[in-house]
């Protein structure tokens, strides 16, 4: 048992974390800004912030993740990273030539009080920035909020730097924020939006950008990513659809508040409910038809559901992760005849809770709910010790608990280090949903396989 | 050079044609993509694999969630050390302190985990808000009866080799703690080998042969109880330059313990290594043994060895590591299977590794000091590498030029120290180097500079 230390009596506690849940607000912010074409994330606070970020991001997407760091001493950190900073743009613009720099903080230069506005109109006026060339940023201290956090601040961010109020306003034209979703999700979205001819711009857009094919040469800023172009139009379209409460609602209301663009709420499309409200928005947005082929798709994923429904009948499950992810998918569960029991996000806020209650309660279920501090991983193996589930649905690290409990695992979430595809099979929209049935029907049937007795072992299922 | 920032030409040289001064121990250059860590990453993975203490970080939760069991270093016993555990500061305590957070996750751990120590780390944050982590520590060491060890790791004060300082520091806090005796036999401490992917008991299977007694392996699959009665070996072998060479040192100073340097990669290098470790004791029936053994197992190799050398004859690599004295092993393992270095770098290397690296390699080799992929890429493409040797971020970097590439830091999966380490070495190496997916790779030959695209 590799967490054989784990007790199974849970005593609270008030202080500490024990196998987070969470991570810290820049690698968000990193990963958001690898979303805009031809931009380069820069972190200003020492190098191991950085490092970690990069690795990290690297791991799960096993792409090479270009970012700068303002390489804090101690000398900065007495003085303020201002000459740090400046001296990092020099060196950024001239050798890696984005178009882009999207700066974020770390804890440090958070703390000892960097002010980067202010630092960066400075590196404006003295001709820093080349012309042609822009910069945005984010304050991203890592001892508020999580990662969730940090994306939104930094497509905030971004929005910030590029928002114009425009009088002209192209008409069924929308802007989607697709919320910290995998470079997969991002062009399923793009997929579906296409299929209907519906005119949008999507920011970030990581697809094109993390799932780079092999060509033999390091691009450094790949062909994907929301072009400045596009950044500088959203002020323009007739309204934004924020998927997901916490990683895009922020930037809607940015947008908003800087453009008077107005804004729609959606959950992220896991599942067939929120799939289907997600199409009925946008199209309801940009005057497109939901297309035929859609409509097909849909069908084929009630038809797979249909067929195997015997299967997932009041499967119970433990989900943990970001709080929009299992929104989301709690619904999709919900919709399966499953029962999710445990519900635990890292990533505090109220509207969590709420919406997860809501649904439970809408479908005659009970739930243990937990999110913010001390809402681990450490927590949820002790419930599932007290009360086993028969699927368990997360990031990589849930795989000490899978195997010391023998609990089927999906992966699904961020990180995944140990596996492949997420880059490529999506996980929103009707196909995504076909491809996590599948694989959850896989893990239950695969031990079905294994474990019946002889007797009564099935060929046909 | 050319084509490299203009703080960094001190720190990028080509082997024979240039005046060879590395200006290596400096802070990274702002704005470069540097491949370099931190003092808390330096400490926490020398530590990380004493597996019955609790590895606390103090700091908000980053630091601990990026630090989360990402090592691979194997315990026999105990897992503690896999688990992640964070004070995971907020405003409020960034505010008004982190002491009284501290204090309160320290207890709880101790009552629910009962670890056998508990390591405090203090990350960037702790630094400036001036949490007196000493004093806390040593009030939860007298109140809970165990050792809480402060380790700090401030990310900015320095680099990972300050990391590797401040974790020697507070494991010498623990030497001497012990009730042991001395044992009877000849035996030796084990310094810097950390039992990624098993390694540790390779190496430590040898001495048992030999006949020399293991006392204890820092920190690789180690116990608090052994760390505290390591002063009682009679020699500290230090593997790999940067990490443990000042325990070794203050080892030396407060217990009179001798240490020798040494390197478990490739044949030559660990030959060397027992030898040395035989030659010390002096001992015929060691030397007798260690003789035996080395012998048995190059006898083994050597066949295998000159089939992948066949091979792989030609073949050219780039390497990148951690340190440079780890360089120097992997140059020399490279050449015995046939390749050719023609970069090669780390992260941290010191002067003095440094200035041995021109003679091993050959003229025309790329010698650099804390590079970014912009360069690495520009590098091993003006030099047609075949294979690159390095770290995490450097893997995807080298796969999307075609390259073939070994882990050669936290992410190994197969032990590559000792002999059976270099069969598995060359096997990886041919593996990667010679693999069919490179036949779809249309620009494999025609390979083009990158990140020049405007
Ligand atoms: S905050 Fe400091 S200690 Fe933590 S990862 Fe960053 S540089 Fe390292
Ligand atoms: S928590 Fe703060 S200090 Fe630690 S890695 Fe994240 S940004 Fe850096």
């Amino acid at each position: 048992m590799l967490l054989r230390h784990t007790p199974k009596e849970v005593i609270e506690r008030n202080a500490l974390t024990i196998n987070p849940a969470k991570t810290c607000q820049p690698i968000g912010a990193m990963y958001a800004a690898l979303g805009i074409h031809r931009c380069f994330p820069h972190s200003h606070g020492s190098q191991g912030c950085c490092a970690y970020h990069r690795s990290t991001l690297t791991r799960h997407y096993k792409e090479p993740i270009m970012a700068g760091t303002s390489s804090f001493t101690e000398g900065a950190s007495v003085f303020g990273g201002q000459a740090n900073l400046v001296q990092a743009l020099d060196n950024i613009y001239t050798i890696y030539k984005p178009d882009i720099v999207a700066v974020h903080t770390t804890c440090l230069s958070e703390t000892i009080g960097d002010d980067i506005p202010q630092i960066v109109s400075k590196a404006q006026e003295s001709g820093k920035i080349p012309e042609g060339k822009y910069i945005v940023y984010a304050s991203t201290p890592s001892y508020v909020g999580s990662h969730i956090t940090g994306f939104a601040n930094m497509v905030s961010g971004i929005i910030q730097g590029f928002a114009n109020q425009s009088e002209r306003v192209i008409e069924n034209r929308i802007n989607i924020i697709p919320g910290w979703v995998e470079p997969s999700d991002m062009a399923e979205i793009r997929r579906m939006m296409s299929l209907m001819r519906a005119k949008y711009i999507m920011v970030p857009d990581t697809s094109d950008v993390l799932d780079a094919p092999l060509t033999g040469r390091h691009e450094f800023y790949p062909k994907g990513g929301t072009t400045i172009k596009e950044l500088q139009s959203l002020g323009e379209s007739s309204m934004t659809l924020a998927l997901g409460h916490f990683t895009s609602v922020p930037g809607a209301e940015t947008l908003r508040r800087l453009a008077d663009v107005p804004y729609e709420f959606q959950d992220i499309p896991i599942g067939i409910s929120a799939t289907d409200r997600f199409l009925m928005a946008a199209s309801h947005a940009t005057g497109a038809e939901i297309s035929e082929s859609l409509e097909t798709e849909r069908g084929q994923l009630v038809d797979m559901i249909s067929d195997m429904q015997q299967y997932l009948y009041g499967k119970s499950v433990a989900i943990y992760g970001d709080p929009d992810q299992l929104i989301g998918l709690t619904e999709f569960l919900l919709d399966l005849d499953m029962h999710p029991k445990y519900i635990i996000s890292g990533s505090a806020g109220k509207v969590f809770t709420k919406r997860i209650n809501a649904l439970m309660e809408k479908y005659g279920k009970e739930a243990i709910v937990k999110n913010g501090p001390q809402a681990d991983m450490f927590y949820l193996h002790q419930l599932i010790k007290n009360e086993k589930v028969d699927l368990l649905i997360g990031n990589t690290y849930g795989k000490y608990m899978a195997r010391d409990e023998d609990i089927p695992f999906l992966r699904y979430g961020f990180p995944i280090l140990d596996r492949v595809g997420h880059s490529y099979f999506p996980s929103v929209g009707y196909k995504g949903a076909m491809y996590m049935l599948k694989n959850i029907l896989d893990l239950f049937l695969d031990r079905k396989d294994r474990d019946a007795p002889e007797e009564s072992f099935e060929l046909v299922m | 050079m050319q084509g490299i920032l203009k703080e960094r030409v001190k720190q990028v040289f080509k082997n024979g044609t240039d005046h060879f001064d590395m200006s290596c121990d400096t802070p990274s250059t702002s704005g470069s993509v540097s491949q370099r860590a931190c003092v808390f990453c330096g400490s926490r993975v020398v530590l990380y694999p004493i597996a019955d203490a609790v590895h606390l970080v103090h700091g908000p939760i980053g630091c601990a969630s990026y630090t989360w069991d990402i090592r691979g270093a194997l315990s026999s016993g105990p897992e503690l050390h896999r688990y992640s555990f964070s004070t995971d500061l907020k405003e409020k305590e960034v505010i008004f302190g982190g002491e009284k957070k501290l204090e309160e996750s320290i207890v709880y751990l101790a009552k629910r985990f009962k670890p056998k120590a508990v390591f405090v780390y203090s990350t960037c944050i702790i630094g400036i808000i001036g949490d007196d982590v000493e004093r806390v520590c040593k009030q939860a060491t007298e109140n809970i009866g165990i050792q809480i060890i402060p380790v700090h790791s401030e990310g900015f004060k320095g680099t990972k080799k300050d990391g590797y300082k401040a974790a020697c520091s507070a494991i010498f806090r623990l030497i001497g703690t012990g009730k042991g005796t001395k044992p009877k036999k000849p035996s030796i401490n084990i310094l810097g080998e950390f039992n990624l992917a098993g390694e540790s008991w390779i190496i430590k299977n040898y001495y048992k042969q030999m006949g020399v007694h293991i006392q204890s392996v820092m920190t690789g699959d180690s116990r608090i109880e052994a760390i505290s009665n390591a002063h009682l070996a009679d020699l500290n072998v230090v593997q790999c330059s940067g990490s443990m060479l000042s325990l070794a040192k203050m080892m030396e100073e407060k217990y009179n313990i001798p240490y020798t340097h040494v390197s478990y990669f490739g044949i030559e290098d660990t030959a060397a290594a027992l030898y040395e470790v035989a030659k010390h004791f002096g001992n015929p029936e060691i030397i007798k043994n260690t003789k035996e053994l080395v012998t048995k197992e190059i006898s083994q190799l050597t066949a295998i060895l000159n089939e992948y050398k066949i091979k792989l004859q030609g073949k050219k690599a780039a390497v990148y590591v951690g340190g440079a004295f780890k360089a120097f092993s992997l140059v020399k393992a490279l050449a015995r299977i046939g390749m050719e270095v023609v970069i090669a770098g780390s992260q941290t290397g010191n002067k003095d590794d440094y200035n041995q690296l021109p003679n091993m390699c050959r003229p025309g080799t790329i010698i650099v000091d804390d590079s970014n992929p912009l360069e690495l890429s520009r590098f091993v493409q003006e030099r047609d590498a075949d294979l690159f040797v390095g770290g995490v971020k450097e893997r995807p970097l080298a796969m999307k030029l075609g390259l073939g590439f070994c882990d050669h830091n936290h992410e190994r999966k197969i032990p590559l120290a000792g002999f059976e380490g270099m069969k598995n070495f060359a096997q990886e190496i041919y593996i990667s180097v010679m693999s069919p997916v490179w036949k779809f790779h249309e620009f494999r030959q025609k390979k083009q500079i990158g990140g020049q695209n405007d």
